[in-house]
């Protein structure tokens, strides 16, 4: 499959937040602003990319029956490093999503796409389907974050915008949830339209 | 012998002839009063406030002793006269350890305010079950919350499984980071060991289970599955090195953790199973409806946060 393709499935006919539902956790919790859901997305995209291609390499000398162990040690990994490196270069930023870039460990869509796609393809397509993801993966984040600070503070990226407050229940947990919501149906109706069906559980492999 | 003896004795003496007003006054006791005020007692009456005006004390919170509490005005207090009330302009933390110490011309004194620990616990466990309900406001284990809150039972199945391994992995995670990584400070390897004392943990019940109790095991083996790989399993360890609990209150938040989470499956399982036969539009189907169902949860658990305790 092309690079690009694999790429634009990622973003949109499986995206990772909307149309898989995987890793649903660190959508609702620092979504309340666009900047958070960057940063942690930046971070799901190293993490998911580089993961993707140590599994890849290595898909040849992973015994089929110690891969889960294997595969929760290589992100382990990961996610150690750019959680020091977050630490140690933006201490502010990190602090607000901190326990969620370790939590990354757990994310379900890091290694789902290990085990579907990695573990059974060269290492290019396997880097532009991490990245493909990631992106997907951030895009969501910040699709969230972008209604919930609009509508939640009435501002965009820490600029007033509206000069109220619209629904100040937007940047509230239950807030979360019902821009989640929404937003999944909106996915659902523009998807139908185009003519994609839903996606298998997991993505396609 | 017999001249230190009566000089001894000769000392005791005078120090009794100095009178009660000049003998030092010792702290005895101290524990929160009210929601702003914290009630010193001491081994004597108290005869002189003015020798014990606010300026004498200083009051902090044991996590940020540079910052001293604004004290407003010391007070005697009616029922007890051994003892003082200091009242504070703002609402004491109570889960705080708060230091009092006393430098006044009537004596030196320093004193440790804690909650009643029964109390502490208490609080922790109702806070982790309900206040801070982990999927309603800390938005953990969404994965798992609505992927088996389909039907009661096997919402009730995991919610229990899921409380099992989280205290067990709750102590264990505290014992291996007070003795193990704290020591030879190793706090950043916390993620990788942490997950695979996870994976460990739940192979083993795995294993222990199976042997012992084989029918249990075919009802809970499914989620146990689940578990390795999720993030309220590992958020609780992270969260115990983070706030560096004690083994007793590693022990309850976890179980509060826990209990909190099956609560919030089991409720969800109750309205998915009528969502089922319920006219939902046809791009709300499945996961959308149960998100916007999550988020009225929510908004009903938020009422919690209003929740003062003790």
């Amino acid at each position: 499959m092309p690079v690009f393709q694999l790429i634009i499935r990622g973003l949109l006919a499986e995206n990772p937040v909307f149309r898989l539902a995987l890793s649903m956790c660190p959508a609702v919790a620092v979504t309340t602003n666009i900047k958070n859901g960057f940063l942690l997305g930046c971070a799901v995209v190293f993490v998911q990319v580089m993961s993707n291609i140590t599994a890849s390499v290595l898909r040849k000398f992973i015994h089929p029956r110690v891969r889960v162990v294997i595969y929760t040690i290589i992100i382990a990994t990961w996610v150690s490093t750019i959680d020091m490196i977050m630490s140690a270069y933006l201490p502010d930023l990190y602090d607000q999503v901190s326990l969620y870039i370790k939590l990354i460990v757990v994310f379900a869509i890091i290694i789902s796409r290990m085990e579907l796609f990695a573990s059974k393809n060269p290492v290019t397509p396997s880097l532009f389907d991490g990245l493909g993801m990631g992106l997907g993966f951030m895009f969501g984040l910040m699709m969230i974050g972008a209604v919930r600070e609009l509508l939640g503070s009435g501002q965009l990226l820490g600029f007033d915008i509206l000069g109220v407050k619209p629904l100040l229940i937007m940047i509230l947990p239950a807030g979360g949830f019902f821009v989640i919501g929404f937003l999944m149906s909106v996915f659902n109706i523009i998807l139908k339209k185009l003519g994609m069906g839903a996606p298998p559980a997991g993505g396609h492999h | 012998m017999k001249k230190i003896m009566s000089a001894l004795t000769v000392l005791t003496l005078a120090l009794c002839c100095a009178g009660p007003a000049g003998a030092a006054l010792t702290v005895k006791d101290g524990s929160f009063a009210g929601t702003h005020g914290i009630e010193v007692e001491f081994l004597t009456p108290v005869t002189d406030l003015e020798n014990l005006e606010a300026s004498f004390w200083r009051v902090v919170e044991a996590s940020s002793p540079d910052i001293a509490l604004p004290l407003e005005k010391v007070e005697t207090v009616a029922a007890n006269p051994n003892a003082v009330r200091l009242n504070f302009s703002q609402n004491l933390d109570k889960g705080q350890i708060h230091q009092v110490s006393l430098d006044s011309p009537r004596g030196k004194g320093k004193i440790d305010v804690t909650q009643n620990m029964m109390a502490i616990l208490l609080t922790l466990f109702l806070s982790a079950a309900v206040i801070n309900n982990y999927v309603f406001s800390r938005y953990l284990g969404l994965c798992v919350f609505f992927g088996v809150s389909q039907h009661r039972d096997t919402a009730v199945g995991t919610g229990l499984t899921f409380t099992m391994v989280m205290t067990c992995s709750g102590i264990l995670s505290w014992a291996v980071f007070q003795f193990i990584l704290k020591p030879l400070s190793l706090g950043f390897l916390q993620v990788l060991v942490f997950i695979g004392m996870v994976a460990c943990l739940v192979q083993a019940l795995d294993t222990i289970l199976r042997k012992i109790n084989p029918v249990l095991f075919k009802k809970l083996g499914v989620y146990l599955v689940l578990i390795t790989v999720n993030c309220i399993i590992l958020a609780v360890p992270l969260m115990i090195a983070d706030r560096n609990f004690n083994l007793g209150e590693s022990f309850f938040f976890a179980l509060g953790a826990g209990l909190g989470f099956a609560l919030a499956l089991y409720l969800m399982a109750n309205v998915r199973e009528r969502l089922t036969v319920a006219r939902v539009p046809a791009s709300f189907q499945g996961l959308p409806i149960a998100f916007i169902v999550c988020g009225l949860f929510a908004l009903a658990f938020m009422g919690f946060s209003g929740l003062s305790l003790f």
